[in-house]
């Protein structure tokens, strides 16, 4: 049996907590709520946003109200209810496992010899040990395409800058204490950037528009300037 | 087809924003007030999640280069067509070359216009909403500019009944839709909220705080969130949340117990505690509030919510009906 709570978020969602802390079980389970949730999506559901430990699934009351008497909210709960119990209905896929080119240091990467030195490390050793680590993409949010990723290992773990940079370039591979992320669009922020992958990771053209989705593992590659170059020349 | 001459402070294209990609972390945007959207699309006969020119604090001057039929609504916006003033909440008929002129707003701080026939502008992700942040959606993914020149859609068979409004010569619809529909607007208004899932981490004197001294809007308020400034909310203890989902109008808390109130172009996740959620129905009086306005909260149950959400509903569809009735009766009165 799947274990969760649920919680009304305002009029128009409810939220299903499968878990209080960040850990592939609870990313399991969320993978299993969604996949559930796939396979039976009723005419009143809007859509879903999962998370770490949890899934919104956002509604509408009034197609709700047209269909039962019942108050909308007690109507949802009740049909995830049910929904959950099928658990074991929905195996889960074999995770994808996406490499992602970056190349690390000079001006796409002007943090790193920072992350370097306050790891009492080289900026190759760096390199090495971002590339080496077992990455898991947790959830998809924040900004289009913007993966929350696990696993980075923590010897190169560094604390954010104090003053945020204005403009971070797309497709930046940053660092902000024990997470690795990869920028999908410019944005301010305050994470270490130790360099830049090739790789687009929102496409708007596209209905399936992020390049990675919640489950995937990823391997980052060191590449050369040269390769960078002919890699973003290549249609995504 | 519509030619800026002025485009205003921030105005974008918007329909009812992208439903269905927040898993991919992309943000829903749409009209930051959905009720005068849909309000405008219904008055010229086109379906509610049509695309309009949402407009803010400043419009835009807009030379029409085709007949047209529009309607404004919003906030409390002085319009002009060709010089003369034009009433809002209504339809109104556009001849080919007329000038259209949105000055400032009394109230509030955003409008709607709407066409009939909606604008052609491509769709991405499903909508043509603009999201600036990404450059996507709208005209080009990006603010109106002087010389933009828009396409108007093809008029629907509703807006096509629409026209015999205007048979006997006259330039707007003697009636507009009544104020007892519409959301109390106002720059002072009490907003109806759902206790969130973390306010027992507050401490009690803050909820009751919360809910009795007014916030005021501050600076580095926009489409994607409003900052408040009011009483500081304090938590029982430190905490690290998680990130999860977070809604059209979620009430969220970071450290320095200042909340911020999310809007239209918010992040689909974020990672700090929820004090409250904005019923639905009371999303647009958020919305219209401007700098140096105040607002203040009232805890109403997730019951009363949905009770004024399905209430909110009926009287949309209710209006949407005594529109054509409008229309029709005049139709039979020609007739005899």
């Amino acid at each position: 049996m799947l274990d969760y709570q649920l919680f009304p978020e305002g009029d128009c969602a409810v939220l299903i907590e499968a878990g209080k802390e960040i850990s592939l079980e609870n990313h399991r389970k969320v993978q299993t709520i969604v996949s559930l949730l796939e396979n039976h999506f009723p005419k009143w559901m809007i859509e879903y946003i999962p998370a770490y430990t949890t899934v919104t699934v956002l509604y509408d009351p009034f197609k709700i109200y047209k269909q039962t008497s019942e108050n909308p909210y007690i109507y949802v709960s009740r049909y995830l209810t049910q929904l959950l119990e099928k658990e074991s209905a929905a195996p889960l896929r074999k995770p994808r496992v996406i490499d992602i080119p970056v190349c690390y240091g000079g001006e796409f990467g002007p943090d790193l010899e920072y992350v370097a030195r306050v790891n009492r490390l080289t900026p190759e050793e760096v390199i090495h040990i971002h590339a080496s680590g077992d990455y898991t993409v947790y959830m998809i949010g924040f900004a289009p395409g913007f993966p929350y990723i696990g696993g980075m290992p923590e010897e190169i773990a560094a604390p954010r800058k104090k003053t945020p940079r204005l403009r971070i370039p797309e497709r930046s591979v940053g660092i902000a204490g024990k997470q690795t992320g990869i920028y999908p669009i410019e944005t301010p922020g305050g994470w270490q950037i130790i360099g830049r992958t090739p790789l687009k990771l929102f496409l708007p053209e596209k209905d399936s528009p992020s390049l990675l989705n919640a489950g995937d593992k990823i391997r980052f590659q060191p590449v050369s300037a040269e390769e960078y170059k002919e890699l973003e020349m290549m249609p995504s | 087809m519509i030619k800026v001459i002025k485009p205003g402070m921030l105005t974008t294209i918007q329909d009812l924003g992208r439903t269905g990609y927040q898993k991919f972390g992309v943000v829903q945007s749409g009209a930051m007030d959905p009720f005068a959207h849909r309000i405008a699309n219904l008055l010229v006969g086109n379906p509610e999640n049509e695309a309009a020119i949402e407009i803010t604090v400043t419009g835009p001057v807009l030379e029409f280069q085709t007949d047209a039929l529009i309607a404004i609504c919003g906030g409390r916006f002085h319009a002009y067509l060709n010089g003369k003033p034009i009433g809002l909440w209504r339809p109104v008929r556009v001849e080919n070359g007329s000038e259209l002129r949105i000055k400032q707003a009394e109230t509030g701080c955003r409008a709607y216009l709407a066409v009939a026939g909606g604008f052609s502008v491509p769709t991405v992700l499903k909508s043509k909403s603009t999201y600036l942040r990404a450059r996507i959606g709208g005209f080009q993914g990006r603010t109106l500019k002087a010389g933009d020149e828009i396409q108007v859609g093809m008029p629907g068979e509703l807006s096509k009944q629409l026209q015999s409004l205007f048979e006997d010569g006259s330039l707007q619809a003697s009636w507009s839709v009544s104020k007892t529909i519409m959301p109390d607007y106002g720059t002072f208004p009490t907003i109806r909220v759902i206790k969130g899932r973390h306010a027992e981490l507050f401490t009690d004197e803050s909820i009751q705080e919360f809910f009795r001294k007014p916030y005021r809007i501050s600076r580095d308020s926009d489409r994607m969130g409003y900052r408040l400034e009011g009483p500081g909310l304090e938590f029982k203890r430190a905490q690290e949340m998680l990130s999860e989902s977070v809604c059209f109008g979620t009430v969220q808390v970071p450290s320095g117990g200042q909340p911020i109130v999310l809007l239209a172009d918010r992040q689909t996740t974020g990672g700090y505690s929820k004090i409250a959620q904005i019923a639905a129905v009371d999303l647009p009086l958020m919305a219209q509030l401007k700098l140096g306005d105040k607002v203040r909260f009232q805890e109403i149950s997730l019951e009363e919510a949905q009770a004024l959400y399905i209430d909110r509903e009926k009287q949309i569809r209710l209006l949407k009906k005594s529109i054509f009735y409008q229309e029709k009766r005049r139709d039979t009165h020609a007739k005899h």
